[in-house]
């Protein structure tokens, strides 16, 4: 279920990630911050799928605990038939070589000792890539310049670069292992629209040409259309709604996808007569004290919304064209007939 | 000699003219920036938009007095002036004056910019000690209302945490809270939007339209969104290569580009139309700033490319008609007018 049609390499089922939060002074345990709160998703080799949703919904979140760079609270993560939680050292060190993650804060994950060139060559060496010395020199270079970057900038530090340059560095760097799935958290948004053509051209020829399957975790809805297969929308450590992206583009069935769909800033919206923007009203959510029922209902603006939604959690289930949702109204319009 | 008594009607909030920037490194001298000029009046909105590596932060933090030097040196002949006053090669307690209550910042990376040891809270607060001399509860109160108003879920529990602890535009929000508490006259705003989702993104530039209006605030807004751009801008300047290529209004840049690198970023723009091609690039890599090329810098990566490009470096030319300009050899008269003969 909430798949696409190439064969499943990463299943998440039920994956959970809830952290302690203290209190400032006396350090007690307040209460529990719910991060991720129970998504499940596949993503099947050669495929792309897409993570959008508020900021602070628990997208990062997902990508680390999903790699075991945090260790979940909860559910299960089987990568290529293996259960990646319960992987002891070794197994972890080869799951490593074969899933790599592009981390959202550049500056922040790269060692600021190395060079660009030593950075990678240091990479390449640790997984037995590339050869002796030369060979690994050598491919550094080569990584370096099918991220747009020049042989020169080998010899720099990480804060001898702009944040676009930084950005591919991360980039380069997960490529090197030669993966075969990568988490790509927020990889292109610091990227000027031609550079970053650049780098979903890539992205999109690695796929086509190795197999390489994506999670793509973006802000940039353009973006992720233009790249996904499917993409997931994950609203206060939930997924709400997921399917083709073609559909869920063209037809967003949950309110907040279509809240989020309407702020795409653009080029010609402010001569556009008559649009209007959804603007969300209401606070921003708490993962702490997460509203009753649907998560979604105190800043919902469906005509339907009801005393329903405020006691009733609803699940993810289909809504045609392999879309999944997860709104009671909406649901009920499936079974109405529409 | 107080300053407000030397700033006239006519002048620009921020004047900068002929900026150079140079970056002394191992490897020799990086010409980051090379010659840019740009006014932003008062509660207007610049964009300055570019290849990545141009010199976009560069500029901004030139603007701020904070280059890092070594290996950073701003050129004599070089010019930053605030309501008339110039900045380059003020005295540092001048300067500092001027970063805490006239000018702030929203850097491109927040974790470089807060400090990962201290709460969130902490930081705020002392922002607002520096440039406010708010003390003790007051202090902390106005925190969490700024924080709050950059919409930061549960603004009391995040005053406690950790910058760890937030998520990627939680912390973008915490920054910008922090550059908005000393009420600045010019924000520079460095990506300030890159981790937010697109309506977090509208309820933060609904806010600083806010602030424009209510305050009179400019902001000079560095961004590669140019839907961003067009949306928050009053006009927009498009930079390569160290210099301004191209400027003019938003609406005019973005709907009718002139310069051929602006044609060919907007050329780049994904969407629902790309879904399944190869999206068009601007052939060829974007050149060092140790060895820009002669010329036109963009001249070996044009598809207009004529003789003249590869030996004399064009100026930013008026473009017939508008208050718009361009730095290429085709909105020369001589140009302009054998394009009108052979259309003709
Ligand atoms: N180490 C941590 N300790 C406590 N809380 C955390 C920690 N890491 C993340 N959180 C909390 O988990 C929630 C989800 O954060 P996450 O970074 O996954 O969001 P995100 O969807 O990636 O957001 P953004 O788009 O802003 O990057 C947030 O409320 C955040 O404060
Ligand atoms: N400390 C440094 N030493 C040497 N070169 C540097 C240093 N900092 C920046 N540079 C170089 O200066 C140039 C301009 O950098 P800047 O950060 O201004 O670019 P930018 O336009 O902001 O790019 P981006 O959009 O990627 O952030 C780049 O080519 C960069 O590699
Ligand atoms: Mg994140
Ligand atoms: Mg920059």
């Amino acid at each position: 279920m909430i798949a696409g049609e190439a064969e499943v390499l990463l299943e998440v089922m039920d994956l959970s990630m809830h952290f302690a939060a203290r209190d400032g002074a006396s350090g007690r345990v307040r209460g529990l911050v719910r991060a991720v709160d129970g998504i499940s998703f596949t993503v099947g080799r050669g495929e792309a799928l897409g993570l959008v949703g508020e900021s602070g919904c628990g997208k990062s979140t997902t990508a680390r605990s999903l790699l075991r760079l945090l260790e979940p609270t909860g559910g299960r993560v089987v990568f290529d038939g293996v259960d990646v939680l319960s992987m002891d050292a070794r197994a972890l060190r080869a799951f490593r070589g074969r899933a790599q993650i592009v981390f959202q804060d550049p500056f922040g994950s790269l060692n600021p000792r190395l060079t660009a060139g030593g950075m990678l060559e240091e990479v390449l060496q640790v997984h037995h890539l590339a050869g002796e010395a030369t060979g690994r020199r050598r491919r550094a270079v080569e990584l370096l310049e099918l991220v747009g970057l020049r042989a020169e900038h080998a010899g720099r530090y990480p804060h001898e670069f702009s944040g676009g340059q930084r950005q591919r560095l991360g980039i380069a760097r997960a490529l090197s292992v030669e993966p075969e799935f990568i988490v790509l958290d927020e990889p292109v948004s610091a990227l000027d629209v031609s550079v970053q053509a650049q780098i979903l051209n890539l992205l999109s020829d690695l796929k086509a040409d190795l197999g390489l399957a994506y999670l793509f975790i973006a802000h940039d809805l353009a973006v992720v259309e233009h790249l996904c297969d499917r993409v997931a929308v994950m609203y206060l450590g939930k997924i709400v709604e997921i399917g083709p992206a073609e559909r869920l583009y063209r037809a967003p069935r949950h309110p907040y996808t279509k809240a989020l769909l309407s702020a795409v800033p653009s080029l010609d919206r402010k001569s556009e007569p008559g649009y209007e923007r959804t603007m969300l009203t209401g606070d921003p959510p708490s993962p702490m004290s997460p509203p009753s029922g649907c998560v979604f209902h105190p800043r919902c603006s469906h005509p339907k919304k009801d005393e329903e939604c405020r006691r009733d959690m609803p699940d993810l289930e289909e809504c045609g064209e392999g879309c999944f949702v997860a709104c009671i109204k909406e649901r009920s319009r499936l079974g109405g007939g529409a | 000699m107080d300053i407000v008594t030397r700033t006239r009607a006519d002048e620009a909030l921020l004047e900068v003219s002929e900026l150079r920037t140079y970056l002394h490194t191992r490897t020799g001298t990086a010409r980051a920036v090379d010659g840019v000029s740009l006014r932003v009046e008062r509660g207007e909105s610049l964009g300055l938009v570019g290849e990545s590596g141009c010199g976009k932060t560069m500029t901004a933090l030139s603007v701020m007095a904070l280059v890092p030097s070594p290996p950073g040196e701003i050129l004599p002949g070089s010019s930053i002036r605030f309501e008339g006053e110039e900045l380059v090669g003020a005295a540092e307690a001048r300067l500092r004056r001027m970063r805490g209550n006239e000018v702030s910042m929203i850097f491109q990376e927040p974790m470089t910019s807060l400090n990962p040891v201290h709460r969130v809270g902490s930081q705020v607060v002392e922002a607002l000690q520096l440039h406010r001399g708010l003390r003790g509860r007051e202090a902390a109160a106005v925190a969490v209302e700024l924080l709050a108003e950059v919409r930061l879920p549960d603004p009391e529990v995040r005053f406690g945490e950790y910058p760890h602890q937030l998520s990627g535009g939680m912390r973008q929000r915490v920054m910008i809270a922090m550059a908005l508490s000393c009420e600045p006259r010019l924000l520079i705003a460095d990506e300030p939007t890159t981790a937010l989702d697109v309506t977090t993104q509208a309820q933060i530039l609904g806010l600083l339209s806010d602030l424009r209006q209510r305050r009179g605030m400019a902001v000079l807004l560095i961004s590669h969104d140019l839907g961003v751009v067009a949306e928050f801008c009053d006009r927009v300047a498009v930079m390569y290569a160290g210099q301004i290529v191209e400027e003019g209004s938003a609406q005019e840049v973005f709907h009718h580009p002139r310069h051929p690198y602006t044609q060919g970023l907007l050329a780049s723009l994904p969407g629902r139309r790309s879904r399944g091609t190869r999206l068009a690039v601007i052939p060829g890599v974007a050149p060092s700033p140790n060895l820009w090329p002669h010329g036109c810098r963009f001249h070996p990566r044009c598809a207009f490319v004529m003789d003249r490009c590869a030996e004399q470096a064009p100026d930013l030319l008026p473009i017939a008609g508008s208050e718009r300009t361009a730095r290429c050899w085709l909105e020369s008269p001589e140009t302009a007018a054998a394009r009108e003969d052979t259309r003709a």
